[in-house]
Parts: C-alpha cells; sequence; structure tokens
C-alpha cells in the first residue's frame, strides 16, 4: 500500500478543541488514552487501544481512499451567505466567518474526484468540524453539483457523512435541502451508476434522513451514531435510559438500515471491491 | 370541539372577554325573553375590531401558538368538509398501522384522489391514539404505500401537513426513522400523479417535509413551517428555553416569510380570528384553493409533474446562489 507513504501530514487540523490536549497528544474520547498525533495519523486516527474511530479530516479521508493520495477538488458554486440574517447569541454570519478561517473551506462540504484502485470516482465529505457538518444551501447546491459532476463524466458517487442534520441558522432554506439532495441522488440514480453512502461519526437529523440513508449500498464506519432524533431529545421524550448500542452503526445494520459496518482500515479496499463489482460486471 | 385540553392564547385575553360576554348576555336573552340586542351588536362590533386589529400584527411566535391552537381544523377535519366517499385505508404493509399519519381515497371535488395527513387529535384519548401527531417509521412507509397507489391509478395525492415532528423514541429509531423519511421524500419525488401539500398548523423539520415534496405548498395565513421547534433552536443555540420568542423570531417559519424565500407557493387566508374560531369557513377557502391548483397540475403529464416537482426543489435556494 505504497500510498500510504505518501501520506501527507494535513494542513487542516479539524479535530475539535476538546479532543487535543496539546499539539503532541490527542485523548481518545473513547477510551481516555493519550495518542501520540503522529501515530494516529499513521493509523488513519484509529485508536491503537480500544480501536475507536477518531473524527478525522476530510483532506485526510481523501487521501487514504485515492490512489496515490491523488485527487482533484471540484470547485463548489458559491451561495449567499446568511439569507436570513440570522443571529441568536452571535451572529450566523461571524460563525461562518471564524469556521471559513480554520477550516480554509467555503463550508462543511468538499468534493474531489480521482481513483480508486483506477476507478474514477467521485467523492464528496462533509467536515463534522465546520458548524457540525451541518447542511445549509451551500451543502445543498455542493451535493446537486456532486451528483451532476458524477453523472456527467460517468464516474460512480460516494458521500461520506459526518452531520448533526439540517442548519438551523438558514431555517426552512435549510430543511428544503433535504427535498434538494434526494433530487440530485434521483437524477444521479438514474444514469445507472452507483451511489455509495458511507455514513461517519455522527449522522443525524436532516442528512441521515434524505441522501445519506438513499444509498444503493449504506455503509457505515464502526461505532458511529447513526439516527434521526438526537438521543437527548429521545431520553427526554421517553424518560428511561437508552439501551446499549443504541444508534451505534452495528445497531442499525442489526435493525436492517446499513449493508455493512466497517473498520476504516478496510474502506479503501471495500470500496474498491464494491464499484468493480457494480461496474466491471465481468473480469 | 368543547373538550380542548389546553387554556386559551395568552394574547386572546381581552378578546375573550368579549366573547365571553356576548355569550352571557345571548344565553340570559333566550332564557328569560329578555332583549339585549343592541348591547350584543355593539360587543360584537367591538369583538371584530380586536380581532382584526389582534390578528392583522400577529409575531411569528403568537402565530406559533395559533398554529398549534387544539381548536384549530386538524387533517381528520379537512378530510371529513373537503372529500366524500372518504374510504380510510390502514397500515403500511409491513410492521403496523401508524394513527398519526392517516390517509385513504376518496373525492375531492368530484375527482378522485389519495388523501393523507398527521393527524394530532383534539382531545386526551384522540391524542393518544393519534400519537400527537407524530408518526414513526410505519406512518411514512404507509404514506409512501399510499403514493404507490396513486400512481397505480393515477390519483392526485393530496396531503395535510400538521406535525410536530416525527416521534423521537427507541422503537421509531429501530425501525428506520432516518430510512423511512428519506424514502418518503424519494417516493414524493417520483410521483407521476399531482401532489399539493398543505401546512395546516405546524410543518415540523424532517417529519413534515417527508409528505410535503409536493407540485405546490400552500400554507395557512397562520401556521408555521420550520426546520425546528422554536423551543429545540432556543435550547440548543441560546442554550435557554426562555428565548423561545427570539428563535421564533429568528427562524423565519411563519408563511408570510416563506412565500417571500420562494419556499411555498400560496397563502390560504384564514377567517378573522384565525382559523380556530370558524373552521367551515377555513376549510371553504382551503378548498377553493387547492382545487385552483389542481386543475392547473391537471393539464401536465406524469412526466412532466415529476420533472416539475424535482425543478422545483433544484431551484430551491439556488436564487440565494450566486453563478459559479
Ligand atoms: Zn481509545
Amino acid at each position: 500500500m505504497n500510498w500510504i507513504s505518501e501520506f501527507v501530514r494535513p494542513k487542516i487540523k479539524k479535530t475539535s478543541a476538546k479532543e487535543v490536549s496539546d499539539n503532541l497528544w490527542t485523548k481518545c474520547p473513547e477510551c481516555g488514552q493519550m495518542l501520540f498525533n503522529k501515530e494516529l495519523e499513521k493509523d488513519y486516527f484509529i485508536c491503537s487501544f480500544c480501536g475507536h474511530h477518531l473524527r478525522l479530516p476530510v483532506e485526510t479521508r481523501f487521501k487514504m481512499l485515492f490512489d496515490n493520495s491523488r485527487y482533484r477538488l471540484i470547485n463548489l458554486p458559491k451561495v449567499q451567505d446568511d439569507p436570513l440574517n440570522f443571529k441568536d447569541t452571535k451572529r450566523y454570519i461571524d460563525r461562518l466567518r471564524t469556521y471559513r478561517r480554520s477550516s480554509h473551506n467555503d463550508d462543511a462540504l468538499s468534493v474531489a474526484v480521482g481513483n480508486i484502485d483506477s476507478i474514477r470516482t467521485v467523492i464528496g465529505a462533509l467536515d463534522f468540524g465546520f458548524m457540525g457538518g451541518s447542511m445549509g444551501i451551500a451543502v445543498g447546491e455542493g451535493i446537486a453539483k456532486a451528483c451532476d459532476f458524477a453523472a456527467k463524466t460517468s464516474a460512480p458517487l460516494v458521500l461520506i457523512t459526518a452531520s448533526g442534520g439540517a442548519r438551523m441558522q438558514e431555517g426552512m432554506l435549510s430543511l428544503v435541502q433535504m427535498a434538494r439532495t434526494t433530487a440530485a441522488i434521483n437524477a444521479f440514480k438514474e444514469s445507472g451508476l452507483p451511489y455509495i453512502s458511507i455514513m461517519t461519526d455522527p449522522t443525524t437529523g436532516g442528512v441521515s434522513a434524505s441522501f445519506a440513508m438513499l444509498g444503493d449500498i449504506n455503509i457505515a464506519e464502526q461505532g458511529s451514531i447513526i439516527g434521526f432524533a438526537g438521543a437527548r431529545v429521545i431520553e427526554q421524550t421517553i424518560r428511561e435510559t437508552l439501551p446499549e448500542h443504541f444508534q451505534k452503526a452495528e445497531y442499525l445494520r442489526d435493525h436492517g438500515m446499513i449493508d455493512i459496518v466497517i473498520n476504516r482500515m478496510n474502506m479503501r479496499e471495500t470500496l474498491a471491491r464494491i464499484l468493480k463489482l457494480l461496474i466491471a460486471k465481468t473480469n | 370541539m368543547s373538550d380542548s385540553l389546553t387554556a386559551n392564547l395568552d394574547f386572546e385575553k381581552n378578546i375573550i372577554e368579549v366573547e365571553d360576554r356576548i355569550k352571557h348576555l345571548q344565553q340570559l336573552g333566550n332564557n328569560d325573553n329578555l332583549n339585549f340586542d343592541s348591547e350584543i351588536t355593539r360587543l360584537q362590533t367591538k369583538l371584530e375590531r380586536l380581532l382584526k386589529s389582534t390578528y392583522s400584527k400577529l409575531t411569528p411566535w403568537q402565530k406559533t401558538q395559533v398554529a398549534r391552537h387544539p381548536d384549530r381544523p386538524h387533517t381528520i377535519d379537512y378530510i371529513n368538509g373537503l372529500i366524500t366517499d372518504f374510504t380510510m385505508l390502514s397500515g403500511d404493509r409491513a410492521f403496523a398501522d401508524d394513527n398519526a399519519l392517516i390517509g385513504g381515497i376518496g373525492r375531492f371535488c368530484g375527482q378522485s384522489i389519495v388523501v393523507m395527513g398527521q393527524e394530532k387529535g383534539h382531545d386526551l384519548d384522540t391524542r393518544m391514539k393519534h400519537n400527537f401527531g407524530m408518526a414513526k417509521p410505519e406512518g411514512y412507509r404507509k404514506a409512501q404505500r399510499l403514493m404507490d397507489l396513486a400512481d397505480r391509478f393515477n390519483l392526485p395525492v393530496l396531503t395535510f401537513v400538521d406535525t410536530s415532528g416525527a416521534f423521537p423514541g427507541v422503537d421509531a429509531e429501530e425501525r428506520g426513522q432516518a430510512q423511512a423519511i428519506a424514502s418518503s421524500i424519494e417516493r414524493c419525488l417520483n410521483l407521476k400523479v399531482p401532489m399539493i401539500s398543505t401546512v395546516i398548523g405546524e410543518g415540523g423539520s424532517g417529519g413534515a417535509i417527508a409528505i410535503a415534496t409536493a407540485n405546490r405548498i400552500l400554507m395557512l395565513e397562520h401556521a408555521i413551517y420550520s426546520v425546528i421547534s422554536p423551543e429545540g433552536c432556543a435550547s440548543i443555540l441560546w442554550r435557554s428555553p426562555d428565548k423561545v420568542k427570539e428563535a421564533t423570531e429568528a427562524l423565519h417559519l411563519t408563511a408570510q416569510d416563506l412565500r417571500k424565500f420562494g419556499i411555498i407557493d400560496e397563502i390560504i387566508a384564514e377567517p378573522i380570528g384565525g382559523a380556530h374560531r370558524n373552521h367551515a369557513e377555513t376549510i371553504n377557502h382551503a378548498k377553493e384553493v387547492i382545487l385552483r391548483h389542481l386543475q392547473e397540475l391537471l393539464s401536465f403529464s406524469g412526466e412532466e409533474l415529476k420533472k416539475k416537482r424535482t425543478e422545483k426543489f433544484m431551484k430551491m435556494g439556488r436564487k440565494f446562489a450566486k453563478s459559479e
């Protein structure tokens, strides 16, 4: 796997502040062990003690999946910022500016094209570090662009989600992105090309209840929280403690919602195998 | 609808006082053959003035209260008022029948249609029966099954949206609430018949759009439609439930705002003083508007309807998109 040797330290730091104790060490949110960052990167951000899959930068994700870590980012359409002029304890436009500075991206979605074991593939990935990977107009527009670009260039589509759902600060304009992204996926599916959905931690709300659940094949990273309603909301509604493994990837697989629960280590190989089975039907 | 459980709306205090005085005088008159007509007329004029002035400038939070008023006409009332030969159809053909989302076939102004919507219930028993209008996956799968039927027999689909949201519960999650909503949206988009959705009270988030991805989206004058409940928004973004009014303003969830943003197509006028004061007039307004949209849509082919619906949603938010 020579592509690992070209593994470059991501320029973009997206691990949330509390997970990083200092520049050198990261605390595993699952087992609490301190992990040496250089080693963590080498291990695809998987805890070497308990196997927990930590969130990882989108750039790292792309480098892990594409042949020789090579890919090209697709320009996504610019949209009007803050259509509602939304302000809670802080102005939305100021939040956006802060996230843009720290992530070097306009919004939560990045779309790239490259090869996976020589199959030209379009991958879109949500960055949970950018406002919780929430879906507003920009993400909706970006998903639509990814679908359109993949269909026009006859490439299979992979969407990797990590999102709390719709972006409240864009009000109904964000809710309708559920319908919009579903429409975009619908149109892409008419091309006959495969759409693989990969849900990572966490995938909830308006993102899980739209394009994420509509993959021809639904894959989830092990241990990821996936669901519609937040666990806290459910606890408050039913006033009982939740079952063990509730809303974990394995729980969803056992209840019939997910095809494959996957270890991140095997993602590239699994994707390559599935894409070949669906596209190169004879060998 | 006398056995409603919630108290009167706080901002209607003066209105209800006058209404009570009118009722009182009318009763006195009936019992003792006394004539209070002139006083009643005076009070009625006053009442109308009060209602007009109050309801012409409701704040978003007041609209939220009106939209949730227990005496508002609910889906069952619209079905009873608008649909003849209504035949309720039950079940998702897989797991259960969800009474939070009811539907069936019937006739609207002579035309055979499929009709469905969330029903909140109006008293303790019916609220329990309908799970307060919060559907589970089987509800959204029933919706899809009814849409299959609509496609098979070329029946237009009318939906009535009135839910605080999809049910948040362990059972709903383990049966795939997210998948059920996602595939319901997809099913709406693939329909080859006209689909018209009317938000009659509360349009709560994903649980609403699951049956509102339609060719035409209509909204009652004082209905709300939102990505999250004002309460949820206040507690997440402000970390304080006291900020619910601020959240309601910020979310732009009124029919008037959503018309401006191009999310909905038309606002259905409510009687003076809100839909809860006059069911018949409300439902009649709805009928006129729905019928007009249905007649327009019936002139398109199934493929055109599907294409137009897809284009409608692909465009949403794009008028805010800058060119590449
Ligand atoms: Zn660990």
